[in-house]
């Protein structure tokens, strides 16, 4: 059953697209030679050129070109071998040049699409209409000083991608799905870094709704939402908010609203009369990008394998869809488990990661850039398991142990003498001495409460202290009471 | 002779022969700049100290073996270059007390071969005119006057005016310029020397304050066609700092002023010719054309019809480039700043724009503005540039029949500063021989050939394919032996 929502008139359908500015992953500017680093120190990564100075000239980054191609890559899109830059034009005190140079008219990346999945399973295809380059502007601090505003021009000239998607999406989850999956294939391809609360990734969510079978009503465009949790609430109190002004008997306007995070509300930064003029026009300082289709050729096969791709790979490893998916959410996860997994059993290795090692990250509050115990030792823990040195479940404790220690499992083992039993006169001594102990309980499994050979088997383990190889000493229990 | 009475070769042959010094010239040029510099007001910045400090180590670097293709020559810098540690005013309030901190590429390879800077020459207010009157540092008086009125002080022309009063009053023995539309030739004519713009791409634009990016194009003027020559050996070349120059070698253009021009088809555009242009100019061109016949050229009729959309295509074009290259002016981070208390950042822009611009700069910004509006950009934008690209093709299929192109360089001879100001269209149409080499981006050399009745010089243009400026020097260089061009203006060092 679709999403709607439910007002006065009836049901209300929504519809959503997103345009989202990514941060390009590079050394430099995208049109000068000045650094990109995050948190410097202000003004601090600034050339003339991001300054806006006279005489000053762009110059295009050669790298930030090829993560645009690699991003339009991964996201199933057009390459256009030919684009151009445009100038917007505008004022404000941290726009240097008083323009922007973007791509208007001929953006570098034309269609493609992105496959989301939702909780109940469901996959649906959202599609791009477009990626182009641009050049993001400075900051301005409002806050710094009762009656001056401060500029700060270190993310004046990074470079930016615009990916617009097509008005595909219909309910809030589907919007953070696209938005999360957008950021996953980004993060996989190393062209954005996808941090939203550093600002490296933003997105404009343009909603409108309508009632079944209707074309688009008036959209309105929400500004600058910064985090997955906010695009979903800023989409559903949008489409609320105009549901109340249609059945209200008004019209919605279009406008540019911003999403009010502490009252969860939009409101209205600038109507459609108030809409900059921005005078497009091509770029005269740049001549139009020329993408030889060799490069890009060179770019598609030195991608990476991306989420779908590498999902599809883990299920035929036999894992289940949902491990898969899991284990492929982040890059470096599915690293880690891939180091784990590495000539062991793919299946085992994925419980590992999803079971006892997620616990501890959360337990721990970590990350998986910073494991409590790394996936060489989980690879060998799982090898100890394998090679029969000690049970699954003894396996368990040397995985505490080696979080508290940071000790390699086979140390933890050799230390403890954790060694599995596999000597089956070891066993049978085990095993007989609890059979004598417990003489009634024996008397009854025989005369049929079947039941009490796990009894028997759990007593032989604990005597042993859990080091009793438990395929052997089922084994050795089936044949005493035999 | 004098020093300052040198051409840049003369003074070049005369520094390596040991008959002069560095330090001799420029102290020489500092005497003129400061004698005439008063009244022709063609300096806004002398720079004596630094010249002069210049030249003893350029005079060091000759005696040690290691003399430049320039070393010693003494030149004045159009304001519109940026100096690193020397103000750059664009001839404009708005850039008032700025000091770059960087060197333009074209000063900066000048200043590689050995040239000495004496100063910053005026221009009209970011290059916008044609007769030297919109500065912010005021007008420069040409140094050449007429032979029946000499009390009128006439323009030198424009934007370069400060550069081509300079030269031709022997204030310097060249200057750097920029043609957006005819700024180097049209005063270059007004004045009686020789100018060239070379093809776009062929200088860096890198530390040069924009007017029109796709037209702007900087290129020297100097006494002779091989002053020029020289001078933009070494002012061209590939930059990577400039996107839009090109990566091709440098052509040794001084040799080809040397070359005969016997066979050159030369074309004689007949949209030139236009209604109720005064007889000397037609009698100058047609004088022209027959030097070039005499040394064995062949003269070929030719067309290029859109010419007459030349003038108003490059008035949609390159006010609409200016009101985006002159958004930076904002008072925000340099030049001058204008705000009174309380005020927002709207009135930041609004004081200090209407303070720091003069009145064409802001009628450019409000044309380039308009063109480029909403409901606008199809009409006149869109529109001109189809008909840019019309103008380049008229020439592209001339290249098909002739070597090089000769024109009148301008409709008349230098008017008076008084003159023609009331009317901004009377005013632009200086530029109706200029403006279609900047809109294909050809190289366009102007030549003086002769005088009018009143006495003052006039000049001829060549026009050539893209990056041939070659054949524009050799043509030039034609025409300049046979017009045995040796007028001298009144006022001159």
């Amino acid at each position: 059953m679709s999403y709607t929502i439910e007002g006065s008139t009836g049901p209300w359908e929504l519809v959503i697209g997103l345009e989202v500015h990514a941060q390009v992953i590079s050394q430099s500017k995208l049109f000068s030679g000045a650094a990109t680093a995050f948190g410097a120190e202000p003004n601090s990564q600034v050339s003339f050129i991001d300054a806006g100075f006279p005489g000053m000239l762009p110059v295009i980054n050669r790298e930030c070109v090829a993560q645009a191609v690699r991003t339009g890559l991964g996201l199933n899109a057009d390459i256009n071998l030919w684009s151009r830059f445009d100038r917007k034009n505008y004022f404000y005190a941290d726009l240097p040049q008083g323009y922007q140079i973007s791509q208007y008219a001929h953006p570098i990346v034309g269609e493609g699409a992105v496959e989301i999945e939702l909780t109940d399973g469901t996959k649906k295809t959202v599609g791009i209409t477009r990626l182009h380059l641009e050049q993001d502007a400075g900051k301005s601090l409002h806050d710094q000083h009762p009656t001056k505003s401060f500029i700060d021009l270190n993310r004046s000239g990074v470079a930016l991608m615009e990916i617009v998607s097509e008005p595909d999406m219909r309910s809030p989850e589907e919007a953070g799905a696209y938005l999360t999956k957008l950021r996953q294939i980004l993060r996989y391809l190393g062209t954005c870094d996808g941090n939203m609360d550093e600002g490296s990734m933003r997105a404009d969510v343009n909603v409108s709704v309508r009632k079944a079978g209707e074309s688009y009503r008036t959209r309105c465009e929400v500004k600058n939402v910064n985090s997955v949790k906010f695009v979903m609430q800023a989409v559903e109190a949008e489409a609320r908010r105009q549901i109340e002004v249609w059945e209200s008997g008004g019209t919605v306007e279009q406008e540019t609203r911003l999403f009010d995070t502490q009252r969860g509300v939009t409101r209205s930064m600038r109507s459609k009369e108030d809409a900059h003029d921005y005078r497009y026009f091509p770029e005269p300082d740049l001549p139009p990008l020329v993408l030889e289709k060799s490069w890009v050729e060179q770019l598609k096969a030195s991608l990476p394998e991306l989420p779908d791709a590498r999902r599809a790979r883990y299920v035929a490893m036999g894992l289940t869809p949902y491990d898969a998916h899991v284990l492929t959410l982040e890059k470096e996860t599915a690293a880690f488990f891939e180091t784990v997994a590495k000539g062991r059993d793919a299946k085992q290795a994925a419980n590992w990661v999803t079971g006892d090692f997620f616990a501890a990250l959360n337990r721990l509050k970590r990350d998986i850039t910073d494991p409590p115990v790394t996936a060489e030792n989980l690879g060998r823990l799982l090898d100890l398991i394998a090679d029969n040195t000690i049970s699954g479940k003894i396996a368990k404790d040397v995985f505490e142990i080696m979080i508290e220690t940071g000790k390699a499992p086979g140390e933890i083992v050799e230390e403890r003498g954790l060694k599995q039993v596999t000597d089956t006169g070891a066993i049978e001594a085990a095993v007989a001495d609890v059979l004598a102990k417990n003489a009634d309980k024996v008397a009854e499994y025989r005369s049929g409460k079947d039941k009490l050979f796990g009894f028997f088997v759990g007593q032989t383990m604990k005597a042993m202290q859990g080091k009793g190889n438990p395929a052997l000493v089922n084994e050795v229990v089936k044949k005493l009471l035999g | 002779m004098r020093p300052t009475d040198h051409t840049l070769k003369g003074a070049l042959d005369a520094l390596a022969a040991g008959e002069t010094t560095s330090v001799a010239l420029t102290e020489a040029f500092l005497d003129a700049i400061g004698r005439l510099n008063p009244r022709l007001n063609a300096f806004i910045t002398v720079t004596g100290e630094k010249a002069l400090e210049a030249a003893k180590a350029s005079d060091a670097r000759r005696a040690a073996g290691k003399a430049g293709l320039l070393e010693g020559a003494p030149l004045a810098i159009k304001d519109l270059f940026c100096t690193a540690g020397v103000q750059t005013t664009a001839g404009s309030r708005i850039l008032g007390g700025f000091i770059p901190p960087y060197e333009s590429t074209v000063t900066a390879n000048l200043l590689r071969d050995g040239a000495v800077f004496l100063g910053k020459v005026n221009l009209d207010e970011f290059a916008m005119g044609s007769s030297n009157t919109t500065s912010a540092s005021g007008p420069v008086e040409n140094p050449w006057s007429r032979a029946n009125d000499p009390d009128t002080r006439l323009v030198p022309g424009g934007s370069s005016g400060g550069s081509a009063a300079a030269v031709a009053a022997r204030l310097a023995l060249g200057a750097t310029a920029t043609d957006t539309g005819g700024s180097i030739r049209q005063p270059a004519a007004f004045c009686g020397i020789a100018g060239i713009k070379p093809t776009y791409g062929r200088c860096s634009r890198f530390g040069i304050v924009a007017f029109a990016s796709s037209l702007d194009q900087a290129g020297p003027v100097a006494r002779t066609v091989e002053d020029c020559a020289i001078l933009l050996k070494s002012m061209a070349g590939f930059d990577p700092k400039d996107a839009t120059s090109a990566d091709l070698p440098v052509p040794d253009f001084a040799a080809a002023c040397g070359r005969s021009v016997k066979g050159l088809r030369i074309g004689v555009p007949k949209e030139y010719r236009l209604d109720g242009m005064a007889p000397e100019i037609e009698a100058l061109w047609q004088q022209g054309l027959q030097w070039l016949r005499d040394q064995g050229a062949e003269t070929v009729e030719i067309s290029l019809p859109h010419t007459k959309y030349a003038l108003p295509t490059y008035y949609i074009v390159a006010p609409a480039e200016a009101s985006s290259n002159l958004a930076r002016y904002d008072g925000v981070r340099f030049g001058l700043r204008e705000t009174a208390q309380g005020s927002d950042l709207r009135d930041l822009y609004e004081r200090t724009r209407a303070k720091g611009f003069g009145q064409e700069v802001r009628r450019r910004i409000m044309i380039g503005t308009y063109v480029l509006s909403a409901g606008y950009y199809d009409a006149y934008y869109l529109k001109a540039q189809k008909v840019r690209a019309l103008i380049r093709r008229d020439f592209e299929q001339a290249w098909g029949k002739v070597d090089a192109i000769v024109t009148p360089a301008t409709p008349s001879a230098a008017f008076g500063i008084e003159e023609r100001q009331d009317d901004p269209i009377t005013m632009y149409l200086n530029d109706v021989f200029t403006v279609t080499a900047n809109l294909a981006g050809l190289p366009g050399l102007a030549v003086p050939a002769g005088l009018d009745p009143q006495g003052l010089p006039l000049g001829l243009q060549v026009i050539g394919k893209p990056f041939d400026e070659e054949t524009c020097f050799a043509v030039g260089a034609a025409i300049e032996r046979a017009a045995g061009f040796t007028a001298l203006p009144r006022l001159r060092a």
